[in-house]
Formats: C-alpha cells, structure tokens, sequence
C-alpha cells in the first residue's frame, strides 16, 4: 500500500511538475503576444534552425515585430538540434494547430519537401526566409541579398586584402549548408574572371559551425599554407574562430580576415585589426521582412509570383522577382559592411 | 531487482503484478495524454492523433532491436549512422539506374551488413566493450556516407515512394502499422522463443550461458545484425518523409534510441526488461514532444522536462525497490559482476 | 582478468627487468601516424603546431581524468558536455556584468558550478541508485536547457569578456601556455592521487567488484558520489577554460563532446566495466585523438574523408591494442610454462 501511495505521489509530482512548467511557458509566451488582444486570432509562425543562436532570435524577433504591428498572433518556434527531422516535427505541431502561415528558416534544402507540400494542401501559406527550400516546397523566399552579390563582395574583399595577389582561403561552415554552398559556387565563378588571375583560392576548410573544429581547421589552414594572405569565413562560428586564432598568434596585419559575421562576435576582431572589415545584413530586417510577406501571402495580396508587390511596414515597398534555383525570391537589399568606423554601434545591436 | 531472479515457480500476486515498471509506464501515458489535451484543443483533435505518431516513429523501429542488445548488456550507438549510410547508398543506387525495389532492397542489405560488421566485431575482439566498437563504427559508417554523398542532397524517387512515410492503410498511417508488427514480432521473439530465453540468459550471466552450451557468439552477431536491419528499416522510412537523403541524416537518433528503451525499463546492465515497456515509453515521449509543441512550448523547456522525466521515472523505481530490498545497493551492478567474464 | 598495477607493469614474480607496456600498442600506433602526417605535411611536428596541438587537447584532457574516475567505478558520464556549457555560461555572463572581477575567481566560479552539478548527479547515482547512463542522460537535457534558460538564447563575445578572463586560456607562465601548464598539473595530482593514494585505489576497488567492496567495508557510496563530483569539478573549470579559450560563450557549447572525451579514456585502455585503467594510457588515447584533430587538416585529403579517416584510425588503434595486448599476454603465459 505505501509502494502504491510512493507510485501515486511521484506520478503526481511529474505531472505537476510538467503542468505548471507547460503553462508558464506557454503563458509567458501568450503574454507576450498578447500586445493585442483584440488581435484576429490568425497564427503566423516562424520556425529557426535551431535554439541558443542570438542571430537566429533576432530574426524572429523582427518577424514577431512585424506580425503584431499588424495585429496579429506570432508564434516562434526552434529546434535544440539544428536537423531536418526536428523540423518536420514542428511544422507537423504546427498544421496541427492550424496556423495561417509558416515561414521558414530550412536546416535542409530538399528534406522539408513532402511536410512543407503537405502544409501547403492543407492551406497555410509556406515561405522560407533566409536559408532557402527549393522551389516547390515554398511560394517565395525572403532572400537576405542576392547569393551572387555576396559570392563577389566576397572575393572582392579577398582580393583587396591580398593587395591584387595572393593565396587565400575558405573557412565555411558544414559541407551540406546551402548557403554558404550557394555562395562559394559564385565565388568560384567570380575566381575565374581575368581581373583575379593572381588570386588563388588554395583550399575551402568546414569548420562545422562548432568552436573548436572551426580552430583546428583554422589553425591547419595556417600550418599548411604558410604564405597565405587571407581567410574568408562566411559563417559567423567560423569567422569568429579565424579572429581568435589569429589573434591569438599575433597575426594581425599579415593574415587578414573577412567574411560574413555578427558585429557583436567579431567586434574585438575589428577594432584589434585582424578583420579590417566585414559583412552581413540585419537579421532584424530580415525576419521583419518575412513577416510582412507571410501577412501579404495570407490575405491574398501577393501569391509569390514574379512582379508582386507588397508594402513591408517601415522597410518600404517590395517586389517579389526570379531567384536563382527556378522559384521566386524577395531581396532584403545589399549585404552591409562593417568595420572600425561602425562596429561600435553595431556591436551591442546583435 | 524483483523480475531479475529467475525463479521458476512463484504465486503470482496481484500486487506484485500492478506495482510493475510497465504500469507506471501506462499511468504515465495516460498523465501524458491528459496533459495534451488539456492544453491544447488540437490534441485529440481528428486526425492529429493518428497522424502525431509519424513524426517520432522512424526512431521507434530502432527502440525494438535495443531492447535485445541492451537486455544483453552491450549498446549499439552506431544505429543513426547505419541509416545515414544505407539510406545515401539507397539514393546513389536508384540514381544510377536501379528501380527503386532493388534500391530499397540494396538499402536493407547494406543496413544488414554494417549491422553483421558490428557483430563480428564484437565477437572477434570480446575484451573491447560495445561502447568503443559502435563508436568507431559509428564514425566510419557516416564516414562513408559523406565520401559517397559529399555535399549534396540526393532525392527525387519517385511518387508512390513517399506514400511509404506518409501513406495509410485502412485509414491508419503505414509506418504505425509496420511498428506495431516489428514490435509483435519482436515481443514474440524475446518472450516466447528460445532464441528470447538466451538473451536474457547472457545478458544475466554471460559465462554460465557460455558453459551451458549456448552459442554466445551466434546469439551476439544476430542480435546486432537485426539492429542493423532496423537501421535499415528506420532510413527507408526518414527518406520517404523527406523525399531526400543527405550524409547528415538521423543525427542523434542513437541517444534517442537508447533514452526510450531505459525509460521502458530496461536496464543496461543486462537481463532485464521487457519489449512492452520500450513500446510504451516511444509514445510516451513522442506524445509528450507532441503535446507540449502544440502549445509551443520552447524547445530548451522541452529538454529540462525530457530529462527530468527520465531521471525521476528511474528514481521512483529505485526508492519503491530499496524499501523492499535494503542490501540491492549494489542491485545495479549485481548482474554486471555476475556475468563478468575472464577478460575483464 | 589481467594484472592491474599502477603503471601497467607486468606482476610477475621475479622478473622486474622487463617493464612491459600495457598501452605500447597505442603508442606504437600513435609514432606511426605521427611519422605518416609528417611525411604528407612537414610542418606537423614544428613548435608551433606541437603547442597548438597541446592547447587543443588540453581541454580534453582535463575532462578524460574525470571520466577515467567515472568509468572506473563502472559508471558513465553522459551530462559533462552540458556542464561544460552550464559553467561556461555561468562564469561568461559574471564576467560580462561585473567586468573587474579577478579570473582567478572566474575560475572558482565555474569549478563551484560544476562541483554542484556533479555532486547532484553523484547523490542521484550513489544514494539512490540510479543506473549512471539514465541518470546523466537525463541531467544532460537538464543542464542544456538550463543553459538556454539562463543565457535567454544570447551568446557572451569576446568584446564583453575582461582581457584578464580571456588570458586564462591564452596566457603564459614561462612560456608554456596556460592551458598546458594546468592540464599538466591536473594530471600529476590525479596520477599521484589515483596510485598512491589509499582513496584513490578504493577506485579501482570499487569498479572491479562492488559487492566485495561493500562487504570488505570500503566507502563504496561515497566513492562513487566523489568519482561524478570530481568530474562535475573538472568540467565546471574546462568550461570556464572553454570559454576563455574561444572568447564566447554559446548555449550549444560542447554538444556531443562527451563521446569524444568517452572514447578518449577507452582508447587509452580504461575498461567500461570498471576496475581497469592507466593515467599513462588516458594520456596516450587523449593525444592520439588531439593528434586526429590536428592533422586532418594538415594532410591534403578531401574534406569529406574526414569523418572516415577518424573512425578508421580510432578502430585500428583500439584493435592494435587488443592484438598487442593479447600477445604480450600469449608470451608471458609461455614464459610461466617453462
């Protein structure tokens, strides 16, 4: 009899530990989103690639700005491991829930497919922000800048750094990501115009978005190329990693850096001159974008086809127009460049 | 632990007959599903219920086969890469020309045989433990996978293969149906064959199975094999529902794998445990993980409740059984020690 | 079940001249690969890289001493990554408020998170007997989202973290790195500690038959709530290390990480069933994996053959070992035959 009470007593325990937990959170989360209450009731949902990114809740705190400047339900949502399977997971949770409008942050182009159609038959509107899914898996995508315009700014950067001439190298994140992939395909087809003859890329290392892979490949790439002139890391892990390596060895002048990364992470980089200067959009306008898009996709303002446009809040107005993979895409506009004369302010926005 | 003497006539009390692990498991699916639905209104909602379970059960059909290692006190962490790789190979093999049957085909029989490598290891080199050989082969599989693969996704099979993952039978989902089998057919295998009797007699005391002319060695290699054939089972199911496969794969499926079966009372030190609570522990966490989303719960309070479920689930276990038994202190590793063997 | 001296020497009656190696396969194994990358990358074996490779492996280290505690006590520590993140975080979000606070309290810090941690883990483990796999794997989600929780999703940058925080990875003392340099004492406390010490043999006692411990009244409970809190120690101050060393502190910190630290301390012959293990061997498995960091990148193979070439290594080097094992045993019991 007392096993049994123990039994009871401890099931009552777990289920009263899950409860309140389950509510707090779902009630700080209504909380929050309950700026209007008298809001339509219509759920827009954003889902990221994973959790414990502050890029990543940037954009979804834009995104969340821009659905409830519009009066609407924002739901924001992210797995603990960056993978496809987790993701299939939510957008499953959410066309259970019936929401209006799924915009999402892929951790895989091709694999969110068959869930993503199945959302679409079932009448939410899909757009994928960011980090793209193929075609026919969205309606459009919100695009931070155009792939092919970083792939040049990018080798541009490389090649002003070199001072014309030079080895230089890629420090990227994991061999499957799609942007960063989509990328280095335009930098390789930059690399061969004549202007950059001189310019040689001598190898592209994957630091895995982990720590302290990207400081071994780093470090490798040092080791084994010893006259090489720049690093390009169009990651915010890998480029973070690459200024503290080279910081550390006391590089600084005669390995520059460059690439894509946060302000915040790469500040003491900039200001100590190892990265004279960077880039890199703002993930608040992104997600602030994507929401406007999700709101005009919903109302039928804009089907995501070549020529829509649609008005994106205090961003202005936006046309949708073709992308690069077949499908449609909407630009945030051009990357943006950090350096010493503005990382100060940047630093502590994200 | 009670159910870990092997005694071969006892009154059978109902007492003893409630107060079993697998119970609580039951009452814990009922507090889960009551939770559920409680928050949300979509949880008992149509279809959800039926379709919740796609999206955890390609994990489940891995639930199955650990149950067997795991009563035989090894593991096998090398069961996500084991997909990732037959899985890629599937996708290559129907690229360069096979139908898609013989893919699916060729997909099993690569599970199977990085599976039967798993085995033969385990038999050849008997003083490496599990943990160490489905490490490295967990690393060489995936290993192989990124070589085949590289950087690209590989898809595109064609229509009626995606009705593998999502399709229904009779209006229940195709993969709950092949779960429910694979588990039958497992719980009969474990339970009701001999095959079953000499897994939990190994797992209690390696040694005394040997000596008692047990084919140790046999058991051990199909035991792995099997799982590898799960692995095999569980790609073909992720690649329908993704329609694309990539080298990366069913990351962390092992740990989810292994998480499941000790929540369903199965104890890694060996000869305990029984397939019905693996079962029941899957859709506990898997309506749980569904439940809380529905009500968007963050994916960092979801770990914290994951965890403590697990770890206070086990605790009760262990103060109902260290009332009624004050020397099992050392219960843990009681059959560990018994079935040590020679090699250490 | 084999002979367990302190250094892995051979108890044979009356043969002290031959010191045989328990690990010599790992190290032979460890020279060739050495050799092997220095012909395909002549900067491999060079200061630079060596101290690099020392710095890397460092971290790895540290924690595989705890592990060793841990495993020789038949148990297993799957929340040492989590505990890394936690106290890493901890340490990182201090010093990012109060800037002026002294690193050697930064430290302390993080040790006392990751004592408190481990100390938890141990009395789940040791007082109510929980089996160790269930119950790390538990607090491992715990500690993570824990993680989450406090860091509210933000990362610490380096921009936030004092100069004296990040010198505790960075810095020197005569030259030798930092990190080295505690690595190195760590390991000779503990080497000291775990052979010459009547607790630390209780280990080995406790790990290779617990039931004869209890009976012979050793302190079997308390050793193994001592073996999960030194290892909550240990990561609490590899956390802190963690994030000085890479100057920012991230929620996904060292996910995963306890399987390398795992097959480090199996690779250097430290028994999962408890009761068997060298500090000469820790080292050897801990190197042979920092040597695996290290040089992929320096030999030229492509990028996707990495992950293969590990593995392939890791299996090799433990079957090595097992094969040289075996026959140093084959040949003893032949020299007993005469």
């Amino acid at each position: 009899m007392k096993n049994f009470i123990a039994k009871l007593a401890m099931i009552t325990m777990i289920v009263a530990f899950a409860l309140p937990g389950a509510l707090f959170a779902s009630g700080s989360s209504e909380k929050a989103t309950a700026a209007k209450p008298a809001a339509s009731g219509a759920k827009y949902a954003i889902v990221f690639k994973n959790t414990g990114n502050p890029y990543g809740d940037k954009e979804m705190g834009g995104f969340k700005n821009g659905i409830e400047e519009q009066g609407f339900t924002a739901i924001l949502r992210a797995p603990d491991q960056p993978t496809a399977e987790a993701q299939i997971q939510i957008i499953q949770q959410l066309i259970a829930q019936k929401v209006a409008s799924i915009c999402i942050v892929a951790n895989d182009y091709d694999a969110l497919q068959p869930i993503l159609q199945q959302a679409m038959n079932a009448g939410i509107k899909v757009l994928s922000l960011d980090s793209p899914v193929n075609p026919a898996s969205r309606l459009t995508t919100i695009n931070q800048a155009d792939p092919a315009k970083i792939g040049s700014t990018l080798v541009q950067a490389a090649y002003d750094l070199a001072g014309g001439s030079g080895e230089f190298a890629i420090l990227s994140a994991t061999s499957q990501a799609a942007n960063q992939n989509l990328w280095i395909d335009y930098m390789k087809k930059d690399l061969k115009d004549p202007k950059y003859a001189n310019l040689k890329l001598v190898k592209i290392a994957y630091g895995d978005d982990i720590r302290d892979k990207s400081v071994s490949e780093a470090q490798g790439l040092l080791q084994s190329f010893p006259n090489l002139k720049v690093i390009v890391a169009p990651t915010t892990v890998g480029i973070a990693a690459a200024g503290k390596v080279l910081t550390d060895k006391g590089l600084a002048g005669k390995v520059l850096l460059t690439g894509l990364g946060l302000p915040s992470e790469m500040a003491t980089y900039i200001e100590n001159g190892v990265c004279p200067y960077m880039f890199l959009w703002n993930p608040l306008d992104v997600g602030y974008l994507g929401a406007y898009a999700a709101t005009a996709l919903v109302s039928g303002k804009i089907t995501g086809a070549v020529g829509d446009k649609f008005p994106a809040g205090h961003l202005g107005e936006y046309t949708v127009t073709k992308a690069a993979d077949g499908g449609t895409e909407v630009l945030l506009g051009p990357p943006f460049k950090f350096d010493k004369s503005n990382i100060e302010q940047w630093k502590t926005v994200y | 632990m009670s159910d870990r003497v092997i005694s071969v006539d006892r009154t059978w009390s109902f007492r003893r007959f409630i107060l079993q692990w697998e119970w609580m498991l039951v009452l814990i699916f009922i507090a889960v599903n009551i939770v559920g639905s409680s928050l949300s209104p979509y949880y008992l909602n149509g279809g959800t219920f039926l379709t919740a379970p796609m999206g955890f059960l390609d994990v489940a059909f891995l639930v199955l086969p650990m149950t067997f290692v795991m009563i035989l006190g090894s593991i096998d962490i090398s069961v996500g890469s084991t997909a990732a790789l037959s899985a890629v190979v599937m996708a290559v093999s129907f690229h360069a020309g096979l139908p898609m049957w013989l893919a699916v085909i060729v997909c099993l029989a690569v599970a199977t045989a990085c599976g039967l490598l798993n085995g033969i290891l385990m038999v050849a080199f008997k003083e490496l433990s599990s943990v160490i050989i489905t490490l490295a082969t967990m690393i060489i599989y995936r290993g192989i996978a990124y070589i085949i693969l590289r950087d690209q996704a590989s898809g595109e099979f064609p229509k009626w293969y995606s009705g593998v993952g999502w399709g229904y039978v009779a209006g229940i989902p195709i993969i709950t149906l092949a779960f429910v089998v694979c588990a039958i057919i497992f719980g009969l295998v474990l339970h009701a064959t001999s095959f079953g009797r000499k897994v939990y007699g190994m797992g209690n005391n390696l040694t005394a199975s040997r000596y008692s002319g047990i084919r140790t060695d046999s058991v051990v290699v199909i035991v792995f094999t099997v799982t590898g054939l799960m692995a095999g089972i569980t790609a073909l199911f992720l690649t329908s529902r993704m329609g694309s496969t990539r080298p990366n794969v069913a990351l962390g499926y092992e740990l989810t794998a292994i998480a499941m079966t000790v929540l369903g009372g199965v104890s890694t030190a060996g000869g305990k445990g029984r397939i019905i609570g693996p079962v029941l522990a899957v859709f506990i966490i898997g309506f749980l993980n569904y439940g809380l989303g529905l009500v968007n719960i963050p994916s960092q309070v979801l770990l914290i409740i994951t965890g403590l479920l697990l770890v206070l689930s086990v605790l009760v276990l262990n103060i109902r059984f260290s009332r009624g038994h004050q020397h099992s202190a050392p219960t843990a590793s009681a059959p560990a020690a018994a079935r040590k063997t020679p090699n250490g | 079940m084999s002979e367990k001296t302190a250094l892995g020497a051979v108890a044979r009656p009356g043969s002290r001249s031959t010191f045989r190696f328990r690990e010599v396969g790992l190290l032979a194994f460890i020279i060739v690969i050495c050799i092997v990358v220095q012909a395909r990358n002549h900067n491999f074996l060079t200061l630079s890289n060596i101290t690099d490779l020392l710095a890397n492996t460092a971290i790895l280290g540290i924690l595989a001493v705890g592990m060793m505690m841990v495993i020789l006590t038949r148990g297993i520590d799957l929340s040492i990554g989590a505990t890394v993140a936690l106290s890493g975080m901890v340490s990182a979000l201090t010093v990012k408020a109060v800037p002026s606070i002294s690193p050697i309290v930064s430290v302390g810090e993080g040790m006392l998170v990751g004592l408190v941690v481990g100390a938890i883990v141990g009395i789940v483990i040791a007082r109510y007997n929980v089996l160790p796999i269930i119950a790390t794997l538990g607090f491992m989600n715990v500690f993570r989202g824990l993680t989450y929780l406090i860091s509210g999703g933000a990362w610490v940058s380096s921009y936030q973290m004092s100069p004296g925080f990040q010198a505790i990875s960075s810095g020197s003392l005569f030259g030798v790195g930092n990190l080295i340099l505690i690595a190195v004492v760590i390991y000779a406390v503990f080497g000291y500690f775990i052979n010459h010490t009547k607790t630390g043999r209780q280990f080995y006692a406790v790990g290779s038959n617990p039931e004869a411990a209890d009976i012979s009244g050793l302190p079997r409970r308390r050793i193994v709530w001592l073996a999960y809190t030194i290892m909550g120690t240990l990561a609490g101050l590899c956390g802190v290390l963690w994030v000085s060393k890479f100057a920012s502190a991230q929620s996904d910190t060292a996910t995963g990480y306890e399987l390398t630290v795992i097959a480090a301390a199996v690779l250097g012959g430290v028994s999962i069933n408890g009761g068997t293990g060298t500090v000469l061997g820790l080292i050897l498995g801990t190197i042979l994996l920092g040597i695996l960091n290290n040089a992929l990148p320096l030999v030229n193979v492509s990028a996707f053959a990495q992950q293969f070439i590990q593995g392939a290594v890791i299996l090799a080097a433990v079957l090595t070992n097992v094969i040289v094992k075996r026959n140093s045993r084959r040949h003893a019991l032949r020299k007993r035959a005469i």
